[in-house]
């Protein structure tokens, strides 16, 4: 199969807007936690929304990836690499929707009502304090996985474009 | 040279995340809040603060009187269910609840609805300090006995003093009144927002505790759950009841300072009559999951920009994670230690 040289603008603009927001849940997320500030009640609201916004971007990017045709890593790379390239873009989707998941799930079990821009969302779960914890737990354990998932991903990314400049970073950035 | 830039680049990713995620970011963050208030002994699986309490439930019945302030279901004319809690002060739930300086009663109401409403309630109606981070200082202070140079070092106090030197506790949680303390906005339809505290009033006609069973007596200690085991008497009889009485700000309260009691001559209206019918332990009951947030709002309601009003959200969740994971954690080893007295 004749595969292109670079994402389609689809997959690469809906890239960019995800790492944007995710980065921002990230920071967001670490922050308010502790905070005792008078933003954080806004930083929570914000990032509610925001997370289940990220659920649909998530969704939307599954589909995408499953219908583009998209680049093949250069035969250059080592099997190993090209392995873990792509265990680690699996590992990617299965957290980037297990985050938002846990997310709506602690809420649900925290007995909070959730809305989104005026839609009130539905409860899937009942109301428990032993399923809050897990759900609780996950959500801060999975954000440090997702976290080192991706520092090693800016370092891969930053390693083809900076020292092997074999147009592995050019691929999700333009032709 | 572009190593070193690759390096320096990583480098920068991994401070920020660092620093992100450090709660030494500012002087006093939740988890300091929580880990002081739980004090010393963890008790596995309660509340790091007000452990000792119960569940209840009931019915709201709203009177109308505030729809034209706010647009919450909660305050349309009906009936709304809610689930409760009173509790006292405290980090320990076994310890007698009749000693507590401060009990409490919160609500959760319309649980069940997109316009949930929660609210915790203290006895007294001011706070002695403005901020949270006064407020770790004067828990700090209690803990180190040097609470009377806090309050002296703090006039901010003095409303809080004289409360505390004229209020009588009774003997029991039916006829007390219970505060928002902190002051919050209700916006109507037309988008108009006004400043308002609340409380709970009793119906019931109050008893003064006598001041043995408040101080040591010889004959009998107290018990942990004397005040608990005469509210479930009481509803036995028929409903514990209480009118959710607001009070309006006038232009010259500020919202923003629970330190300052408003003045009696305030306008006020009542939203309405909690209609208390059950009452359960906590442990196992519905009340034991939630975590009475008080910036759980719906719309018609609005926080205000009280500083010790809006530091209450993140501390409260921190002590939420931690006992849920100790009953998750429990839950998965079959190891009941963490339930304690108050299990059926
Ligand atoms: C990709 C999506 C998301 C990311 C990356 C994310 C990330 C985070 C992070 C890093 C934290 C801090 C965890 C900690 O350090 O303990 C956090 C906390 C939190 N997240 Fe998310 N989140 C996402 C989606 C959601 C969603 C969809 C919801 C709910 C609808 C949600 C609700 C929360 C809440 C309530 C907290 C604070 C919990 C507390 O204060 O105890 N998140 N999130
Ligand atoms: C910075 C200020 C405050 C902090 C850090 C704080 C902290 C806490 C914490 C950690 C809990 C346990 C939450 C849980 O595990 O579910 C709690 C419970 C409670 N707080 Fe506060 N609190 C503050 C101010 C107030 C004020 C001003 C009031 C009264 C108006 C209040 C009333 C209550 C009540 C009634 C409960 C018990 C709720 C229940 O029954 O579950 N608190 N507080």
């Amino acid at each position: 199969m004749n595969k292109p040289q670079v994402y389609p603008i689809a997959m690469r603009l809906v890239h960019w807007l995800m790492a944007a927001l995710i980065l921002s849940l990230l920071f967001v997320g670490l922050s308010m936690v502790s905070s005792l500030g008078p933003w954080q009640y806004t930083l929570l609201q914000w990032h509610k929304i925001a997370g289940v916004v990220a659920l649909f971007a998530v969704l939307l990017r599954v589909a995408l990836r499953l219908s583009s045709r998209t680049p093949a890593l250069p035969n250059a790379i080592p099997k190993w690499q090209q392995a873990i390239a792509k265990l680690t873009h699996l590992a990617f989707y299965a957290l980037l929707l297990l985050m938002p998941l846990s997310g709506y799930l602690m809420q649900n079990a925290a007995g909070r009502p959730l809305s989104v821009f005026g839609v009130s969302l539905p409860s899937i779960i009942a109301t428990d304090l032993a399923w809050y914890g897990a759900f609780r737990e996950l959500h801060a354990w999975l954000s440090i996985a997702l976290i080192l998932l991706i520092i090693l991903h800016i370092s891969a990314a930053l390693y083809h474009g900076l020292i092997r400049r074999d147009g592995v970073l050019r691929s999700m950035i333009k032709h | 040279m572009r190593y070193g830039a690759l390096l320096a680049i990583i480098a920068a990713i991994i401070a920020a995340f660092v620093y992100a995620a450090s709660d030494k970011r500012q002087p006093v963050s939740a988890q300091d809040f929580v880990n002081l208030q739980q004090g010393d002994v963890i008790q596995q699986g309660f509340r790091r603060a007000h452990a000792n309490g119960f569940c209840v439930s009931g019915e709201f019945i709203a009177s109308g009187a505030l729809a034209e302030y706010s647009s919450a279901t909660v305050f349309q004319t009906g009936r709304h269910p809610f689930i409760g809690r009173f509790s006292v002060a405290g980090n320990n739930p076994t310890a007698p609840d009749v000693k507590a300086p401060v009990r409490s009663l919160a609500l959760t109401l319309l649980p069940d609805s997109a316009a949930q409403w929660r609210t915790a309630m203290n006895t007294p109606p001011v706070l002695p300090v403005g901020t949270p981070e006064k407020f770790y200082q004067q828990l700090q202070a209690i803990k180190n006995n040097t609470i009377a140079e806090f309050f002296a070092a703090h006039p901010e106090s003095a409303a809080f003093l004289q409360w505390r030197a004229s209020y009588q506790p009774t003997q029991s949680y039916a006829t007390e009144q219970y505060h928002s303390i902190n002051a919050f906005y209700l916006i109507n339809n037309a988008g108009q927002q006004q400043a308002v505290r609340w409380a709970a009033v009793p119906s019931a006609a109050s008893e003064t505790l006598s001041s043995d069973s408040q101080h040591d007596s010889q004959q009998e200690p107290a018990v942990t759950d004397s005040l608990q085991q005469e509210l479930f008497t009481r509803l036995a009889q028929g409903p514990v009841t209480f009118d959710l009485v607001f009070t309006l700000a006038t232009a010259n309260d500020n919202a923003s300072d629970a330190t300052v009691l408003w003045p009696a001559t305030n306008p006020q209206r009542i939203a309405g009559q909690l209609v208390i019918t059950a009452a359960n332990e906590q442990k196992g009951h519905q009340c034991d999951a939630l975590n009475f947030d008080p910036l759980v709002l719906p719309a018609g309601i609005q926080p205000s920009e009280d500083p010790i009003l809006r530091a209450r959200a993140a501390a409260y969740a921190e002590s939420h994670r931690r006992r849920a994971r100790e009953v998750l954690l429990e839950s998965l080893t079959g190891n009941n230690s963490a339930k304690g007295a108050g299990d059926e």
